[in-house]
């Protein structure tokens, strides 16, 4: 997967967690809580969503790694 | 025979839209269904039928805007002898002007003014607060006599209009004097279509804009907050709270669970909440007419705040019982529905306590004003690495600030720190919840 099959998937996992955000603009270095208002609930559900979309089992240590979508991006390239 | 009416979904809900029919006349209905969709200032939520039997017909039809009270549909119960009619909508037939409004199935009466859904509906279309209506009957019940006493005054004129109750609301939205209208129904009565005829010949109102659901929502929580603001004699008290133990557990729990089974430390200080209650009854009640009615379940609402605007704090039934993996689902089912706007009308109305998060936010601490007619509300700050005093020793540790938000007239400072205490205690065993 390329990079930008990657985003596309993430942000895929991410509107079926804020169906919201659909039409906004993201800005890949922000901070996804910052930026979407997201809770614990909230990246808990993309996480969960990450994992049935593209099988990468995220652990709740890592979570600070995927903070922005370009982190999360670089973490999830890195166990594709 | 059973009437299904239009259900009280909240303080300031006068009236509602039947969006949608779940249902068709002829078929059978059990206790819980949802069989209809109402379109609400907190968005369109399903309503639950509170009786079994068969739909024998659909008096409303999809689209319209109909009084709180109203009969929707009738239903013929399997008791049911033909003549006797009874509502069907624990809610609706209640006088239910309570806020984000809360009442146990067990409990049933809601907060606010007692009258018969007759009253109610007779309140509506004069246009008449039954708060502010003086009732002569059993504990302060309005009766209709009550209402005419209020608007004796103002009957003479406006009253002699036959208007019908929807043309009146709409009337009365677009600032149009009803005795300019002509009406074209039966008895030249005044219809909704001349209230809107005559709207469009006015200068400017046609092109006045909907108001739109978010701002009806803002003006809906406006209404509850003012009033638990004006009426409700706050105290609070606040505690600081060592997670460190409901975090560990939590980690330990989530490491050895595959992804789709984890929990959020939310889940912990929802179920500590509920079941802290269960010891300190006075805090888990309602205010109603003068006096506070204990509510035998324990139904925590969740303050969710909607990205787009607003908050809703739909109940999560029954906090206290079933595992802990159960309670996640439930929360992770709820809080979506409340962003998606699909809540259910047993959910809108039946929470007992409220507790709001918002150290998820990133804030130190909350101090929240209550839901009416409920008489307490929780609030959580974020957990923060603080330096602490353990055996002698500073060390870093993940404090949480707990502030407990009460009714003074139902409990004191000294019940609520206790229920803040017997918190703290259950956090401190996290397996146990």
């Amino acid at each position: 997967m390329t990079r930008d099959e990657i985003r596309t998937a993430l942000l895929k996992c991410l509107s079926e967690v804020a169906p919201e955000i659909a039409n906004e603009e993201i800005v890949d270095a922000a901070d996804l809580r910052d930026e979407l208002d997201l809770d614990s609930m909230d990246v808990l559900r993309w996480v969960q969503g990450i994992h049935k979309a593209l099988s990468v089992e995220i652990p709740e240590e890592d979570y600070g790694k995927i903070a922005s979508l370009e982190d999360a991006i670089t973490y999830v390239a890195s166990r594709i | 025979m059973a009437e299904f009416v239009m259900p009280s979904l909240g303080a300031d809900m006068t009236a509602g839209t039947l969006a949608k029919w779940r249902v068709a006349a002829g078929d059978r209905v059990s206790q819980g269904d949802i069989i209809a969709e109402v379109e609400t200032d907190k968005g369109l939520i399903e309503i639950e039928v509170f009786e079994s039997g068969r739909v024998e017909k659909l008096l409303v039809q999809e689209g319209a805007r109909v009084p709180v009270g109203t009969p929707l549909a009738e239903i013929v119960t399997g008791s049911a002898t033909g003549t006797e009619t009874a509502p069907v909508t624990a809610p609706a037939s209640l006088p239910a002007p309570g806020g984000i409004i809360s009442s146990g199935a067990s409990n049933p009466r809601l907060d606010g003014p007692m009258a018969s859904p007759a009253v109610r509906r007779r309140a509506h279309e004069l246009d008449v607060p039954l708060e502010a209506v003086r009732g002569s009957g059993e504990h302060g019940r309005i009766r209709l006599e009550d209402l005419r006493s209020v608007t004796r005054g103002a009957e003479s004129s406006p009253d002699r209009v036959r208007i019908s109750p929807y043309a009146r609301r709409l009337a009365i939205e677009h600032g149009l004097d009803l005795s300019q209208l002509r009406g074209t129904g039966p008895a030249g009565a005044i219809q909704a279509r001349d209230v809107l005829g005559a709207k469009q010949n006015v200068p400017g109102l046609s092109q006045a804009a909907p108001e739109t659901p978010a701002k009806r929502m803002q003006r809906a929580i406006a209404a509850a907050m003012t009033r638990a603001n004006d009426e409700i004699p706050h105290y609070y008290v606040e505690h600081s709270i060592d997670m460190g133990p409901a975090l560990d557990w939590l980690r330990e729990t989530n490491t050895s669970r595959s992804v789709s089974e984890r929990l959020v430390s939310g889940v912990l200080v929802l179920r500590a909440v509920a079941s802290a209650l269960r010891k300190h009854a006075a805090l888990n009640a309602t205010w109603q007419a003068g006096e506070a009615v204990p509510c035998a379940q324990v139904h925590v609402g969740l303050a969710v705040s909607l990205r787009g605007g607003g908050l809703v704090a739909p109940a999560l039934q029954n906090t206290d019982e079933g595992s802990l993996d159960d309670l996640m689902t439930r929360m992770t089912d709820l809080v979506s529905r409340a962003r998606a706007g699909a809540l259910r009308s047993s959910e809108m109305t039946s929470a007992t306590i409220t507790l709001t998060s918002l150290g998820e936010r990133g804030v130190e601490s909350v101090t929240p004003i209550i839901f009416p007619p409920q008489v307490a509300i929780v609030g959580c700050g974020a957990i923060l690495e603080r330096p602490w005093v353990v055996d002698g020793q500073v060390i870093p540790r993940p404090i949480m600030q707990v502030t407990l938000g009460a009714d003074h007239r139902v409990s004191n400072g000294h019940r609520g720190a206790r229920f803040l205490s017997t918190l703290d205690r259950f956090l401190q065993e996290p397996e146990k919840l």
